[in-house]
């Protein structure tokens, strides 16, 4: 019984560190690699969607993951390695979307919601008569 | 008035919302616009599945009609779906339909066709996965409609059914036809 809340809890924590990413697929320079790295975590893998390439076990994450590694050993820097992937699957394998015309809204329109609540909530604020001074701390302080 | 203001924003809101929502319903986040599309076909040249026949090479597909590229592997359970529509519409003479055998044992692909019918004029094997990545494949099945001119005129991921044939790949055969 021990022995397997022992396995059970060994396993919980250790488990944790399988990573998607193989051994052999790695680059022999540890700053290139560490590019690779980042980069593959802000491509999105195509099977899985709300994974990066980086996290998945999908066969296409992995031929992705090989080729950032190749353009970077050809010499690519991050946004020309980041460039060739777009180039083929669109903005959509970017994590993280671009800020452009058609993404616009997308990034804009939070800031229009607070500007029309900040504004909605200033003329509703203002149509309310002031209250008389003190009433509200009175009010407070009688119960 | 004030009191119709009051009713007409709450109905007017539920209006725009429903309406984006019905928009949002109808649309599958998952079918990816391609970026190849109105693009010439990126270059390939694919060794043939069965040895001794020619290399699939994507500059013989141009000025040839419409021909259309299908994506498969012996492994994708989808591609089993749409074969028996491959099978028929591989007998019609007016575009040219080859096949690209996409990360797959040679062995079993040839056991796969050998199975369940080979519907293509021609096929290259990527094992790779190379020509996959450079077509934007993100799944098989996935089937592209190439013009004469070498120029993508439509991505289909997954299987292909009845109606995309009609509504989208018939009436780029029509087109071809006229144009040669």
């Amino acid at each position: 019984m021990i022995r397997a809340l022992i396995a059970a809890v060994f396993l919980a924590v250790f488990s944790l560190a399988a990573f998607a990413v193989n051994p052999d697929e790695m680059l022999q320079d540890p700053a290139q690699e560490a590019r690779a790295r980042e980069i593959s975590q802000n491509l999105r893998c195509l099977v899985c969607q709300n994974q990066s390439i980086d996290d998945s076990n999908a066969s296409l994450a992995k031929d992705l993951r090989v080729i950032v590694r190749e353009r970077i050993t050809a010499g690519d820097t991050n946004e020309q390695v980041v460039d060739y992937v777009v180039k083929r699957y669109g903005n959509y394998v970017l994590l993280k979307p671009p800020f452009q015309a058609d993404t616009a809204l997308l990034w804009l329109l939070p800031f229009i919601l607070m500007v029309v609540a900040l504004g909605g909530a200033w003329t509703y604020l203002r149509q309310q008569p002031a209250p008389e001074e003190g009433d509200a701390v009175n009010d407070i302080l009688d119960k | 008035m004030k009191l119709r203001m009051a009713t007409l924003l709450p109905v007017g809101l539920f209006a725009v919302m429903g309406v984006v929502l019905a928009v949002g319903l109808n649309r599958d986040p998952k079918v990816l616009p391609s970026t190849l599309l109105d693009k010439p076909l990126p270059a390939f040249d694919l060794p043939a599945l069965e040895t001794g026949l020619p290399n699939l090479r994507s500059a013989e597909l141009q000025g040839k009609g419409l021909t259309l590229i299908n994506v498969f592997g012996s492994w994708c359970v989808s591609c089993r779906y749409e074969h028996p529509l491959l099978l028929r519409v591989g007998k019609d003479t007016r575009f040219k339909l080859v096949g690209i055998d996409w990360k797959d044992a040679p062995e079993d692909a040839k056991q796969y066709l050998a199975t369940y019918g080979n519907p293509y004029a021609q096929i290259g094997t990527d094992q790779v996965g190379r020509t996959a990545i450079d077509l934007g494949v993100s799944g098989a099945p996935e089937t592209f409609a190439v013009d004469a001119n070498g120029i993508v005129r439509l991505r289909v991921p997954g299987p292909l059914t009845p109606e995309i044939w009609d509504k989208q790949i018939e009436p780029l055969i029509k087109e071809a036809e006229k144009a040669s």
